[in-house]
């Protein structure tokens, strides 16, 4: 399977299985279009038509190339993964990252938070030292030979059981060598509560810091609000930037949700920027359809051109010294993930697994609110392997409508909760989110493409 | 970069060559990183030193 597509100047050819990149002129990109339906002399004379100064010599000359890239594998090569297991990270049952809902409160009432204002629909509850660590010697016990594990403190809004999350580091550093491990961090915030404690906290202990900003003033205003129904933005993009600028290890992200309000997202990332941030990341609404904010299908042409700008100005703004990172163009063709990682997917509901404040272990946290999705508890491990199994059968070779999609090997199949939120089924696909997702993977390569030249 | 007269090929890594060498689960689980929905895993970096 390729996929061939036209942005910002570049004609491109993705070989789905061999993953192979290739930059056509328009020659080549109109023959290889043909190549498969059509016998050489009809290619001939098509592009005789189309480019009445070639010779026929230019055109056979083009041919022989595609050809000799056939028989290397770089073109049309054919799916040699479906009997690969897709589970091989997995495999015995492995767990090696964890969701620890370490607050089912929050401090804000963002209008269109997933968790409900933070408690997920149940009660609010923080989660005590005792079942973090519990959680983590779980952790442990179920993560074999794998030496990386990660723990993502997590809400409601976490750092209002700040205490719980310092204690259990030190607890997780007190052991990790004796069993040879080694704990990632991270702690995802909506920023109201850092303090110079904190900023101290998170830049040493935490691998990576997710901050919650939607960009514009106005924008992240709307709904990220207090209880009292004032904006945060003024609150916390100071705090922000000390935090930012006092860390020297480990990554962060600006992380924003863009929504019907502001289908024009790339001013927001680009007011991230001007703020003087750089590792910024920005994500499609997930809610209900009925929602005011919600996307809609005439939002849908306006997004997909936010991202080809989006993509451009990174570019005029690398040239000019001032670039950014956005995390959905963070692609690495030389040393991005080998086939097993890229047929497992996110791994919710196997490897991942979140924790609610009272142990209970469920999918992943877009699945706490259900208790049809309880797997277990920290103290008894997964009970419920029924629902493991089913999480282990949800991956692009399980999904019918990912058959025949150029994008499955760098989405493999996409967020298991968007498409049981979208079609009732973990099984299913949300379709609005893969267009968005491939719009962003041409982007993302057209992106490394353009750096290459650059380079040259 | 391979190159002939009209067509440049971009080096990427080899997949197919990744299915014995590959699956170390040693790297980013995805959801875990900077986003919490709408991930992939074409971002997600190989941390396997043996490949």
């Amino acid at each position: 399977m390729i996929h061939q597509y036209k942005l910002n100047g570049y004609n491109i050819v993705l070989d789905v299985y061999s993953n192979s990149l290739h930059v056509t002129d328009n020659l080549a990109y109109d023959i290889i279009a043909l190549y498969k339906d059509k016998s050489k002399e009809e290619i001939v004379e098509i592009i005789k038509n189309k480019y009445p100064d070639l010779t026929n010599n230019d055109i056979c000359e083009c041919l022989s190339d595609i050809e000799q890239l056939e028989r290397d594998n770089k073109l049309f090569s054919e799916d040699v993964y479906k009997d690969v297991p897709v589970n091989k990270i997995s495999e015995g049952n492995i767990v090696k990252a964890l969701c620890l809902h370490v607050s089912h409160a929050c401090n804000l009432n963002c209008s269109y938070c997933f968790a409900s204002q933070g408690n997920y629909k149940g009660k609010r509850a923080l989660m005590s030292f005792e079942v973090g660590k519990q959680a983590l010697d779980f952790l442990i016990k179920n993560s074999g030979n794998v030496r990386n594990l990660e723990v993502d403190f997590f809400g409601g809004e976490p750092l209002m059981n700040l205490d719980v999350c310092k204690q259990l580091v030190q607890y997780a550093r007190s052991i990790e060598k004796q069993h040879n491990k080694n704990f990632r961090f991270t702690l995802t915030t909506n920023g109201m509560l850092i303090d110079d404690d904190v900023i101290s906290f998170a830049n040493q202990e935490m691998d990576n810091v997710v901050l919650s900003l939607d960009g514009r003033k106005h924008v992240h205003d709307r709904l990220r609000k207090d209880i009292n129904g004032n904006g945060s933005y003024d609150v916390i993009v100071p705090k922000f930037k000390k935090l930012v600028d006092n860390r020297t290890k480990g990554t962060y992200y600006i992380r924003g949700t863009f929504t019907h309000h502001n289908t024009d997202f790339t001013n927001d990332i680009l007011h991230m920027a001007d703020l003087g941030f750089k590792e910024l990341s920005m994500e499609p609404v997930v809610c209900s359809p009925d929602d005011e904010y919600a996307l809609n299908e005439k939002d849908l042409p306006v997004l997909l051109e936010q991202y080809e700008l989006l993509a451009k100005i990174m570019l005029e703004r690398e040239k000019a010294g001032k670039g950014f990172t956005f995390y959905h163009y963070m692609i690495d063709l030389n040393h991005g993930p080998c086939i097993h990682k890229r047929l497992s997917g996110c791994g919710s509901g196997r490897e991942y697994l979140a924790v609610t404040p009272w142990g209970e272990l469920f999918p992943c946290h877009q699945f706490v609110s259900d208790s049809r999705y309880s797997m277990g508890d920290v103290w008894k491990g997964v009970t419920n392997t029924g629902l493991r199994k089913k999480f282990e059968l949800c991956n692009t070779y399980t999904k019918e409508e990912c058959k025949n999609c150029w994008a499955k090997l760098y989405c493999s199949g996409g967020c298991a909760a968007n498409a049981y939120h979208a079609t009732g089924n973990i099984n299913g696909t949300y379709e609005y989110g893969c267009i968005l997702f491939k719009k962003r993977m041409e982007c993302a390569i057209m992106l490394q493409i353009a750096r290459a030249e650059t380079a040259d | 970069m391979e190159k002939t007269k009209r067509i440049k090929t971009i080096e990427t890594r080899n997949l197919v060559s990744s299915i014995k060498n590959g699956g170390c689960g040693e790297c980013q689980t995805s959801c875990q990183s900077a986003c919490k929905t709408s991930c992939g895993v074409a971002n997600q970096k190989c941390e396997n030193t043996d490949k």
